[in-house]
């Protein structure tokens, strides 16, 4: 699903945040991505969605050479992705309905069928009973799951969130880590950063760790799923 | 095991893929065309709701866009005023005081048998003398003059009234010997559509310049409300919308803001119609003549109404293109 191959990435005037990465994830695998603080994950991410381009080497999606993709076809690609933000980047002047079904929109579905994928995705995540709220009045640990709501309603293939846990607490947390393996049983893939070692390590899954740009664990770890 | 979970894994992926793809073109047109609707019902909503600010730049819009039209209305007006005046000038062609009246009736029929000529009156030198004592007061004077000094007129009224055609006519009528001078009361004129031809292109250029205000208001207008709606935008970007979707809200915001200040442009000309109409007509009455004031038109109306919202819209491009791209999520 995602192919790291001696990716590098130097920011303008900084210095190397990756440093020659590679690993693969295969399809339908759920791996966490864990490291200090300024160790690379959000970057190593932010390759995958685009939202960077590696200085040298190559990342692959879904077979998809990244370097080759062009302007144009970046927001077709990104329809494939799902993400999740540890601030959840709701939109507060929409309904929490309407926030989920952005990406629907976005991607002309017909309203009806849209509204059908929102109640599933917003069922799943258990907030059916808040659709019509503003999502500024839910709580930290509801927001997040209308952020994964938002991830999932097109069923991607992949889902990558970024610190999904970052601002809840420890029982919220392992709730939003039991969705997210939800949603790997059905078949998505999904890569996690994560800085909550503790949490993570309570799970059966690979870890990948960076540090100082370089990843230290995990790049050669077959994973569970595959065995 | 794991390998049969990687087989059902890629059918399900498989399926939704189809299913995606299943959106038939018609019903993909469909949907964007709903999309269209719903932006413009959608942006529309949102410039009504803070209407405070957009009366503000509608009424921006509408003053640089009545501007111009005013200008140009008014010297439509003149030149209409003109033309009517037009219709009564004539050609005064002075005759030697001996040219005697059969050779003044050859040389009217000479005359009223060229194209460029509608009429021809000739005015002898008696007919002349009498006019001129009845209306000036000299009569006393003149009666004593044992001689008539007048000289007898050929009247031509022209059949054309541009300079194209006036120009050799009046050499022409120069030319025959018996003629003393021709008076032609069309340099005041000329030179009048000599000015009005100026301010008109004068006003296309002040048109032209305020056309480029328009826009660059909606422009920066559009700025403030992309950097307003950044997070709204960088969310957008991330969950697949092309820059088409994205600017879509923008360049209909654009549009509104320019079919709404063209719209009060409109109504302030209409206005100002009404309230000239009555004296243009009081005044028209004194000169003996049927003046009614030109106005927009129904056609004049739609124009405005479509220049304007392109223009809205064009400012909004140039504002889309130069600061929304920048705006990518990372
Ligand atoms: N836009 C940027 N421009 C310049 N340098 C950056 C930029 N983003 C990140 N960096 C640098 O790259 C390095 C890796 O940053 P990154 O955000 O990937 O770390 P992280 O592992 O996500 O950290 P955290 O756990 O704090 O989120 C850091 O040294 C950071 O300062
Ligand atoms: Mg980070």
């Amino acid at each position: 699903m995602i192919k790291f191959d001696a990716v590098s990435k130097r920011y303008p005037g900084g210095q190397e945040a990756l440093s020659q990465i590679s690993f693969q994830l295969a399809q339908g695998e759920l791996a966490f991505l864990t490291g200090h603080s300024g160790a690379g994950k959000s970057t190593l991410l932010k390759l995958i969605m685009l939202m960077e381009r590696a200085s040298s080497g190559q990342v692959f999606v879904n077979g998809q050479n990244l370097n080759r993709l062009s302007r144009r076809q970046l927001p077709f690609f990104r329809r494939n992705i799902g993400l999740v933000f540890q601030d959840h980047q709701l939109l507060f002047d929409r309904s929490v309905f309407e926030n989920v079904a952005l990406p629907l929109q976005v991607a002309g579905y017909d309203s009806r069928d849209a509204a059908r994928r929102v109640r599933a995705a917003l069922d799943k995540v258990g907030l059916l009973q808040k659709e019509n709220q503003n999502p500024i009045r839910l709580s930290g640990g509801e927001q997040q799951r209308v952020g994964i709501a938002r991830a999932v309603v097109n069923k991607p293939a992949l889902l990558l969130a970024d610190e999904p846990t970052g601002n809840l607490d420890p029982q919220l947390s392992a709730e939003i880590m039991r969705l997210f393996e939800e949603f790997n049983r059905v078949g998505v893939s999904m890569l996690i950063a994560s800085h909550d070692l503790s949490l993570i390590a309570s799970l059966e899954h690979r870890i990948l760790s960076l540090e100082k740009g370089r990843m230290i664990r995990g790049a050669t770890e077959t994973s569970a799923g595959d065995l | 095991m794991a390998s049969g979970k990687h087989r059902d894994n890629i059918k399900q992926q498989s399926k939704a893929a189809a299913k995606k793809s299943g959106n038939s073109i018609a019903s993909r047109i469909s949907n964007s065309f709903r999309n269209h609707q719903q932006v413009a019902v959608d942006s529309l909503d949102r410039l009504l709701a803070s209407i405070s600010g957009t009366l503000m730049i509608w009424i921006m819009i509408a003053i640089a866009m009545a501007l111009p039209l005013f200008l140009l209305l008014f010297l439509q007006n003149l030149q209409q005023f003109g033309s009517d005046l037009d219709e009564a000038s004539q050609i005064s062609v002075f005759m030697n005081t001996t040219t005697e009246m059969p050779r003044l009736e050859q040389l009217r029929d000479e005359l009223l048998g060229r194209s460029e000529i509608q009429n021809v009156e000739i005015i002898s030198a008696e007919t002349a003398l009498q006019e001129f004592q009845a209306s000036s007061g000299f009569g006393d004077i003149l009666s004593g003059l044992d001689e008539n000094p007048l000289p007898p007129v050929l009247l031509v009224t022209p059949l054309a009234q541009d300079a194209a055609v006036l120009q050799p006519l009046l050499a022409s009528l120069q030319d025959y010997p018996e003629v003393d001078e021709v008076q032609f009361d069309l340099d005041w004129l000329q030179r009048l559509y000599g000015i009005l031809n100026l301010a008109q292109r004068l006003t296309y250029m002040i048109g032209l310049l305020l056309a480029l205000g328009v826009a660059l208001v909606v422009g920066n207008t559009i700025k403030l409300a992309i950097e307003n709606r950044r997070d709204e935008i960088v969310v957008v970007k991330l969950v697949g919308g092309t820059d088409a979707y994205v600017s879509r809200p923008f360049l209909y915001t654009g549009l509104w803001y320019g079919a709404g200040g063209g719209l009060i442009a409109c109504v302030l000309i209409l206005l100002a119609q009404l309230i000239l109409q009555g004296p243009v007509s009081r005044l028209a009455g004194l000169y003996e003549g049927e003046f009614a004031l030109v106005g927009l038109g129904i056609s004049g109306f739609f124009m405005v109404l479509l220049l304007s919202a392109m223009l809205g819209w064009f400012g909004a491009w140039l504002s889309v293109l130069r600061h929304l791209r920048a705006i990518e999520p990372g």
